[in-house]
């Protein structure tokens, strides 16, 4: 292949890229951030997404780069989650007198590296794409500098992210070591007829590295801190895009680099997805911040992702691509809810902050309802038919006893989203709140009505574009 | 008449819609909103009665087969089907019939609210009518669990002093039981490939599976009924719940347990039935005996109507695992008649509950000298909770009984002291709140019926009546569709 076509294969990183510099250097001449700079950015995230279904398909830059049907289903929920944040997030800083024109910079720069990670077909990409996108997001925590929360909130999740990194960067090297290669196609051969331990060992880094990326346990202890002191936009945008990138690399690097060691990555996932679910479940019963509730609760979803993908097959893949999608919508909204939400000039976080919100703001605390049962799993919101796709491939793939645990330790977890909505709807009101900035409410208002009843129709058109996303991983 | 179905289940929809829309013309929250949404919701379930008469009426008595049915292709192979048979038919229409007379029990005992609280009941009502037209596992699934988000609001914001324990209560129990069947589901579209219930009911499954799913449906649906010893949710709902909540609950919710074992436990898996049959009847005497036990212990009325409904699911479960024409045939009427019965107990409740405010049995006593229709009415329910001849309370525990009778003589026998202690315990509350003299000087002003009143409870006594002369209204309907599942049963378990 020559350059140019392994350029077009890039066509919508390089839209991002080339994009998020313009964007810099404007920014830096302007007095102030405005909405129109805004509107560039999420202008930018739209074409690069269009780009992405619109471009060729094929491998480029050696193989390091992979246009396929999985990355494409991958980059346009990303780049989507990518460009509500941003409207989401101005108007929230504004009232905070926080003007920072970076914001929808680094939300680009961020959704570049997410890119890459969808895209990748080496383990050096891989590196790239997953730095690139967790650089962004430490900056992206501590945006709020004054905020001595989210100041704690960045730090912290820098210094555990690079740990992770370093773990990332080890195993990489150990399995260049052993396999003779950072391409997934020739560890794949390396790995064909039983991997040796040298790249096992390396696989289980890897694995401890990106399952610290999507928070599942046990390398979840960083999610509750960092959810609690980013600023809520920054949490919905960190808590939807950047677990998709990392559970399609996920996917990519155990499918493609590693698909003759199954049985052994199987069952290190199907240990990973309980125990998330049971972290999720229990620890989140002692949660009285909304924030670091829902942190563990997307530490509980991520075990049933993980899940699908233990099933080792296409139908897992399809189902773990599903839940991602709809469990994006669920966090996005979720938050966008928060982030609507003050009360005399302070932010809302509580659960008991939400006494009677359905007096107050009968629209949001509807809404707000909405994510709650759908993370709880109650049929018919979109939440139960992402559990659906996962439990029924489980099943299928054998993992019966695993499911039905899987499946009480969301009764457990059912406890405290309940509690969310008896404080809703049965307390008495703590009070008037302020008038919702009119970006956040009319997101989280439109994501409600997709978990239900949008999603009833929206399935039959996710449904085979997953399928055939899960399809280009080539599992059995 | 293809689409009558839908537009049964989702006529309710439309009323929720109405109410909505009220707010164009009043400010939501206003008396005169309420006024309007109560009209448009008397409305519209009487409409949804209407047209469930209208299907009834075309509905085929001589096949056996799904009628009305409507199938269209959904997502992942999964299909919209809904249809109804003789089994499922008569709860259709049982859970139309009782919503009005829902709507109209609360027309002045929900006093805030009443806007949401008329489009809880709504919905409800779709739900419950889409559980038993589905005929796909996943349609059935989402109608069968969505239910529980309505109720746990009508518990647990127009309900009683300690009404958030209880909605946390019964939502967690039935999800629990839930969460299992659903396990179960997702197993028989992995094996069989299809979600399809009609197809369903004819694919053999291994025994060995068998045992499992069955296993996992039982857990849900025993939750549902609910079968000794997972009852303990029910009383705590029912007391909390407001009276049209515990009228729906007692009236049809607990009925999609009973029609479960119906639909998928006999027919999908006969062997895992027949295996455990000796656990259900054993369960079921228990029921039978030891909740009218502890009914007759209660001194609040509304608990002890509680545990009287747990007893007569006992002889339910027990017509149905008995297998054969007359414990279905039972199993049936017994829901269709305990609906009636255990509907107007509730509302018998609510009546004295609206007035004073308190459901304790001591507070009342004497009843009789302020309110002789009161007395009257209260006194037929109870006689058709004892079942007593000529109500239809007899002819559902005497089906079940013949129909155990022949499946177990030890079960039957035991099960009919069930009857005895029933009339222990029904007798002793009427009792205590009705005869005697007034001694407390709070029920000197107690007023009588009223026409509203009296117009909801005419149904229902001539419902009860009707159905204990004439119980062949119900077993004509019912008779081909019972015929062919003992049939398919026993010829699977070879009895």
């Amino acid at each position: 292949m020559n350059f140019s076509t392994d350029l077009s294969l890039a066509l919508p990183e390089l839209i991002l890229a080339g994009g998020a510099l313009v964007l810099l250097v404007w920014g830096a001449f302007q007095s102030r951030a405005n909405m129109v700079f805004s509107l560039a950015a999420v202008a930018l995230l739209v074409a690069a997404g269009a780009a992405a279904v619109l471009g060729p398909m094929g491998r480029g830059f050696s193989g390091g780069l992979i246009a396929d049907q999985a990355s494409a289903f991958a980059k346009v929920a990303i780049y989507a989650a990518s460009a509500i944040a941003i409207p989401l997030g101005q108007p929230w800083f504004q009232r905070r007198g926080v003007n920072n024109f970076e914001f929808p910079i680094l939300i680009v720069l961020a959704a570049l590296g997410m890119g890459m990670m969808a895209s990748a077909g080496d383990l050096i990409s891989l590196y790239i794409g997953v730095e690139l996108h967790s650089l962004a997001l430490y900056v992206l925590a501590a945006i709020h500098r004054d905020n001595a929360k989210a100041s704690e909130a960045g730090l912290k999740y820098f210094v555990l992210g690079a740990l992770s990194s370093g773990l990332l960067l080890y195993g990489a090297s150990l399995i260049y070591g052993f396999a003779g290669s950072t391409h997934f196609t020739v560890i794949a051969q390396a790995v064909e007829g039983g991997a040796n331990v040298g790249v096992l060992f390396g696989l289980v880094f890897l694995i401890c590295g990106l399952a610290f990326k999507i928070s599942a346990a046990p390398f979840h202890m960083w999610t509750p801190d960092v959810y609690e002191g980013a600023p809520t936009p920054v949490v919905a945008f960190f808590g939807a895009a950047p677990k998709m990138a990392a559970m399609v690399l996920f996917a990519r690097v155990l499918a493609e680099g590693f698909g003759g060691a199954a049985e052994q990555w199987r069952q290190i996932l199907i240990i990973i997805a309980l125990a998330s679910v049971a972290v999720g479940a229990f620890a989140g019963l002692a949660q009285s911040n909304l924030k670091r509730l829902w942190a563990y609760s997307s530490i509980a979803n991520i075990g049933y992702a993980v899940l699908g993908l233990a099933s080792g097959d296409t139908a897992g893949v399809q189902a773990m691509l599903v839940f991602m999608v709809l469990y994006m919508v669920d966090v996005t909204g979720f938050f966008a809810c928060l982030a609507a939400l003050s009360r005399d000039g302070r932010p809302m976080e509580t659960i008991s902050d939400m006494a009677g919100l359905f007096k107050e703001r009968p629209g949001i605390a509807l809404a707000m309802s909405a994510f709650a049962l759908s993370a709880l799993g109650l049929p018919p919101f979109s939440g139960f038919w992402a559990k659906f796709y996962v439990f029924k491939a489980a099943i299928g793939a054998g993992l019966g006893v695993v499911a039905v645990i899987a499946l009480v330790g969301s009764v457990v977890a059912a406890f405290y989203y309940l509690r969310l909505i008896k404080v809703m709807w049965f307390d008495a009101s703590a009070g008037a709140t302020e008038t919702p900035p009119v970006e956040a409410r009319t997101i989280a208002l439109a994501l409600a009505l997709f978990t239900f009843p949008v999603v009833l129709v929206a399935l039959a058109f996710l449904d085979p574009l997953a399928a055939a996303a899960a399809a280009a991983f080539g599992l059995a | 008449m293809t689409g009558i179905l839908s537009l049964i289940t989702y006529a309710p929809l439309l009323g929720v819609a109405a109410i909505l829309a009220l707010r164009l013309v009043a400010p939501a929250g206003s008396p005169r909103s309420a006024e309007l949404a109560k009209w448009v919701a008397l409305v519209t379930t009487l409409v949804t009665l209407a047209l469930s008469l209208v299907m009834l009426g075309q509905f085929d008595r001589t096949t056996a087969d799904f009628q009305f049915v409507e199938d269209f292709a959904w997502f992942g192979g999964l299909h919209y089907r809904m249809g109804v048979d003789g089994i499922s038919v008569l709860f259709v229409v049982l859970t139309a019939f009782l919503m009005p007379l829902c709507i109209a029990a609360s027309w002045r005992s929900i006093e805030h609210r009443i806007e949401e609280y008329l489009i809880a009941f709504l919905a409800l009502e779709t739900l419950v009518i889409g559980v038993f037209c589905a005929l796909d596992l996943i349609l059935f699934y989402l109608f069968f669990e969505f239910g529980l988000a309505p109720m746990f609001l009508i518990i647990g914001v127009w309900g009683g002093k300690n009404r958030v324990y209880a909605a946390f209560k019964f939502f967690l129990y039935t999800l629990l039981g839930s969460v299992l069947m659903l396990a179960a589901v997702l197993g028989m579209i992995g094996i069989t490939g299809t979600s399809s219930i009609p197809e369903l009911m004819t694919y053999d499954f291994g025994q060995e599976i068998q045992i499992w799913l069955w296993l996992a449906f039982f857990a849900s649906f025993a939750v549902k009924m609910p079968m000794w010893p997972v009852h303990t949710w029910l009383p705590d709902a029912h007391v909390e719940a407001p009276t049209a909540g515990s009228v729906i609950l007692a009236g049809v919710l607990l009925k999609m347990g009973g029609y479960g074992f119906m639909r998928f436990s006999l027919p999908m898996f006969p062997d895992a039935s027949a295996y455990f049959t000796p656990l259900v009847f054993a369960m079921s005497v228990i029921a039978i005996v030891y909740t009218s036990l502890v009914a007759f212990r209660q001194t609040d009325i509304k608990k002890l109507i509680a545990y009287s409904s747990v007893a007569h699911m006992g002889f339910v479960t027990l017509g149905i695992f008995s297998g054969n024409a007359q414990g279905e045939q039972g199993a049936i009427f017994q829901m269709v008649s305990h609906g009636l019965i255990s509907g107007a107990l509730f509302l018998c409740v609510g009546v004295v509950y609206d007035r004073m405010h308190t459901r304790e049995i001591a507070f009342y006593g004497g009843l009789v000298n302020r309110m002789p229709w009161y007395a009257a009415i209260f006194l037929l329910f109870t006689m058709g909770n004892v079942g007593l001849p000529g109500t239809s309370g007899f002819v559902g525990e005497i089906l079940t009984m013949a129909g155990a009778y022949q499946a177990s003589t030890w079960a039957a026998i035991v099960a009919a002291t069930g009857v005895i202690l029933s009339a222990v315990y029904a007798l002793s509350l009427y009792r205590r709140v009705v005869f005697g003299e007034i001694t407390n000087p709070a029920l000197a002003e107690i007023k009588d019926l009223n026409w509203r009143e009296v117009a909801i409870f005419a149904p229902l006594i001539i419902g009860t009546l009707y159905l204990g002369i004439y119980p062949a209204a119900v077993f004509d309907i019912t008779q081909a569709s019972v015929d062919n599942l003992v049939a398919v049963y026993r010829a699977a378990t070879g009895g």
